[in-house]
């Protein structure tokens, strides 16, 4: 008994090429010709130094990439990451240099209030049903007035706790390989994307993230708790934005309270360019990985050609619309 | 078995091995301002196909839902082999051995058969947050030879064809294990041969010992399959047959409650010879190759064929919604060249798509709305305001003319029966002065009662000297409506034949004519 086969023609059954990994091996490419282009065009580019410059510019909005990257897949937005982010850094330098707690505590505190505001979101979205575009843009807004507010809108410093810049870049495999002084910071994105990719292929929550922006309906009419599963999505973002609040206390050696609005923006854009499907149900980590290297290898590589900030801003827009057209296109050519 | 035709609730004693699976009693579910289901009881047997029948908001579908666990009854009681049972969540009704097939496809397109099949169920590792990736597959790769389904468990449910993607619904509630099987017009997309192995795998399921519950709005399958059927008429259960014993014309007028006549329209002699639309070698990529035919005044012609056959992409192509490779169509006589639907509908070609709801209508508006909105520059005055006036008055007199069962111009038309919206649809392109006019699949979730208006409706229009192209995948229907019938397979046309003598088995014979390079293993 053969079925559902006799009205199909042979070309229908051949496998079509999966959109995001051709998205990712064309941001492969586009990554090494930035480098190339950039290389060629100034020397300093591909200094030690530059290169470190670079990744450490892409470890927080990488961490925060990984982060939105899975409520993206699961079908939604959060565009509070940025501002998340904020708000546990400055928790954490609140716990350590106001309350004298120990750093680990501080560091879990940051983490926490990540993850909170994970909850609150998921929350807001999957039991309340308020669109995620709404309620996390309240939750840009309340997380960026609590950091005013709890930081008593001054910036925070780490000048009693020396340790804590110390363990983000500080480095540890230039102990090991003299010379190779590449900050730990940067050890804590790979090790993230590496956790986070991990989640997303083997675990029960990322085929759950996948089938949530694929089909929300038949996840629910297939018996899935599509409401806990859709607030772990979001909570697995908000611990990603608490850690690159830490993270970015630590190399700045203070919880700037100002800081952070923006930066959402920059993370969505580096998902999206990795093939990230702002239509849900497709994407992956290592295509965000790479995203978040060419936002900020061509950022750094126009400022070291001098080209003036607010025209790095209007490249980096037009990268995304690029990078969302030509995903466009090739899904048209696949149907 | 019993032999008495009507085997009511009361008249049957539950034999000795307790062969009841499901007794549901004095169900009832209200919606916001919709009484779905007034008392409702309907019962399964072990190793029974039972048929649940009934018009379009009979209340067949919301019925089964509070049994599947999809909505929950406000009143009433569901007992599970004599066991009183609460059914609140779709997991639920699972873990009780109950599992539906839903009308729409409720698959996840971007995650694989197997991860489709196994959703929520996923096998874990040592680790219970891990997935089994490979046992997954091999669970199902067993499935699919039980069934003798020919897919690739890793293929992604979006690279497979509709009817394929329909047995891997199927597979995935055979893959529970289920007792009771609910089978949500589980036909509606397939074709013939499609549905003799689902059929087939029916069968096989209630000689296992399943209950299987099966709603259809084709009657004549009901013979075929079914064993006892269950009639509902507006939210309320009318009577259970023994399906032996009944005529499907007594069926009939339980559903609609009178007695409605299935005769078959006459065809009436096509006068006109003039052709109005000549297609001449359409091709589009591997859809189409080389399509070639003409439609006179008056002429309804029928595209039979296959589910994928390439008809649906013909319509599209002749009215400029995807752009042909190539193509020559004269209308009336004259070279046209059609760029996009725009032009189409400045030639008068209209295409009623066979989904209304996505691509014909803005569900949110009114009728009188939606009548003009495609002609809507006709309508303006000074300052591009829309005359009221004349835009109430066309619309009137086309509710009128097409008989719209409308309570007002004001009514949204998300509230009307499919029947009822295919007639708006039909309106909105006679507003365009559209005189050919392809409809795709146009009874298709249409209840019996609204079939023969919209057949009546199809007469009406070829008599008013229109020329129609009608798609169906059903034969009776192409049978019984078409003055001529041109059949495709695989993107061609592998035949032609007169209304009046064609059968269907020439239809089918010529639908699964394959051209020799193109064989399918």
């Amino acid at each position: 008994m053969r079925i559902g086969l006799a009205a199909l023609s042979p070309a229908r059954r051949t496998t079509l090429m999966r959109s995001d990994a051709v998205q990712r091996l064309l941001a492969f490419a586009a990554l090494i010709a930035i480098i190339l282009i950039f290389s060629l065009l100034s020397p300093n580019f591909l200094q030690f130094d530059n290169v470190v410059g670079i990744l450490i510019a892409t470890a927080v909005n990488g961490i925060l990439a990984l982060g939105v990257t899975f409520v993206i897949i699961s079908g939604s937005i959060d565009l509070s990451i940025g501002t998340v982010m904020t708000l546990s850094s400055v928790m954490t330098a609140v716990f350590i240099t106001e309350w004298h707690a120990p750093v680990p505590v501080g560091i879990l505190a940051g983490v926490s209030t990540g993850a909170l505001a994970g909850i609150v979101n998921g929350t807001l979205v999957a039991k309340l049903k308020i669109p995620s575009f709404i309620a996390t843009l309240g939750m840009l807004n309340v997380a960026k007035g609590l950091a005013l507010v709890v930081s008593g809108l001054k910036p925070i410093y780490f000048n009693d706790t020396p340790d804590f810049n110390r363990a983000a870049m500080g480095s540890v495999i230039g102990g090991v390989i003299p010379g190779l002084d590449i900050p730990n910071v940067v050890l804590v994105l790979f090790g993230c994307a590496l956790v986070a990719s991990l989640i997303l292929t083997t675990t029960v929550l990322g085929r759950f993230t996948f089938a949530l922006g694929s089909n929300e309906e038949a996840a629910r009419l297939s018996g899935v708790n599509v409401v806990g599963w859709k607030i772990a999505v979001f909570t697995l973002a908000g611990i990603f934005s608490g850690i690159a609040g830490v993270l970015i206390g630590a190399r700045l050696n203070s919880a700037q309270p100002s800081l952070g609005q923006g930066y959402e923006l920059d993370a969505i854009a580096a998902a999206v360019i990795g093939g990230t499907s702002l239509s849900g149900g497709e994407g992956s980590i290592l295509g965000t990985v790479i995203g978040a290297f060419i936002i900020s290898t061509l950022t750094n590589g126009l400022r070291i050609l001098s080209v003036p900030q607010e025209w790095q801003t209007v490249v980096t827009g037009g990268i995304v619309i690029l990078a969302v057209y030509l995903d466009i296109v090739r899904r048209r050519q696949q149907q | 078995m019993a032999t008495a035709p009507f085997v009511t609730g009361e008249d049957r004693v539950p034999d000795a091995s307790g062969g009841l699976l499901v007794e549901m009693e004095a169900i009832s579910k209200d919606f916001p301002g919709v009484h779905a289901l007034r008392e409702c009881r309907f019962d399964l047997r072990a190793g029974e196909v039972h048929a649940l029948v009934g018009e379009n908001g009979a209340g067949k579908s919301t019925l089964m839902k509070v049994l599947a666990g999809v909505y929950r009854q406000d009143a009433g009681r569901i007992r599970v082999k004599g066991a009183e049972v609460d059914i609140p969540t779709p997991r639920a009704a699972q873990l009780l051995g109950i599992s539906i097939i839903h009308q729409e496809l409720s698959l996840m397109p971007n995650l694989t058969a197997a991860q489709n099949i196994f959703i929520g169920r996923e096998p874990r590792r040592a680790l219970p947050f891990l997935l089994d990736e490979r046992g997954l597959n091999d669970q199902v790769r067993k499935l699919f030879e039980r069934l003798h389904i020919v897919i690739d468990p890793q293929t992604k449910v979006a690279n497979l064809a509709v009817a394929q993607q329909q047995m891997v619904e199927i597979a995935k509630a055979l893959s529970h294990r289920a007792e009771v099987v609910i089978m949500d017009e589980p036909t509606a997309a397939l074709t013939d041969t499609e549905v003799d192995e689902l059929f087939r795998i029916i069968r096989q399921l209630r000689d296992d010992g399943v209950g299987v519950v099966h709603i259809s709005h084709r009657l004549e399958e009901l013979k075929r399959i079914s064993d006892r059927v269950t009639v509902m008429r507006d939210g309320q259960y009318i009577a259970t047959v023994d399906t032996k014993a009944a005529a499907i014309a007594e069926i009939i007028r339980m559903m609609v409650g009178r007695t409605i006549y299935e005769e078959a329209p006459e065809i009436p002699e096509v006068a006109d010879p003039n052709v109005v639309l000549d297609v001449r070698d359409l091709a589009r990529g591997r859809a189409v190759r080389g399509v070639s035919f003409t439609v006179r005044r008056g002429e309804i012609l029928g595209f039979a064929g296959l589910v994928g056959a390439g008809r649906t992409e013909v319509a599209r192509a002749v009215f400029g919604a995807d752009r042909p490779d190539s193509a020559q169509i004269r209308v009336h006589g004259r070279p046209t060249r059609i760029n996009g639907p725009g032009d189409a509908v400045r030639q008068g070609i209209g295409y009623l798509s066979e989904d209304r709801k996505r691509y014909g209508l803005a569900l949110g508006m009114d009728v009188e709305t939606n009548i003009v909105l495609a002609t809507l520059r006709k309508f303006l005055r000074a300052f591009g305001r829309v005359d009221a006036r004349r835009t109430r008055a066309t619309a009137e007199q086309l509710v009128q003319r097409l008989a719209i069962k409308t309570p007002s111009l004001r009514q949204k038309v998300r509230n009307l029966s499919g029947g009822t919206q295919q007639k708006v649809v039909v309106a909105k392109w006679l507003t365009a002065n559209t005189d050919i006019l392809i409809f795709d699949e146009p009874t298709r979730g249409i209840d019996v009662g609204a079939k023969s208006e919209i057949y009546h409706l199809l007469n009406e229009l070829a008599k008013q000297g229109k020329a129609i192209v009608m798609i169906s995948s059903e034969l009776p229907e192409i049978l019984r409506m078409s003055h001529r019938i041109v059949v495709m397979c695989e993107g061609r046309i592998t035949g032609e034949l007169s209304g009046r003598e064609a059968t269907q088995e020439q239809i089918m014979t010529y639908a699964t004519m394959r051209a020799p390079v193109a064989t399918v293993d």
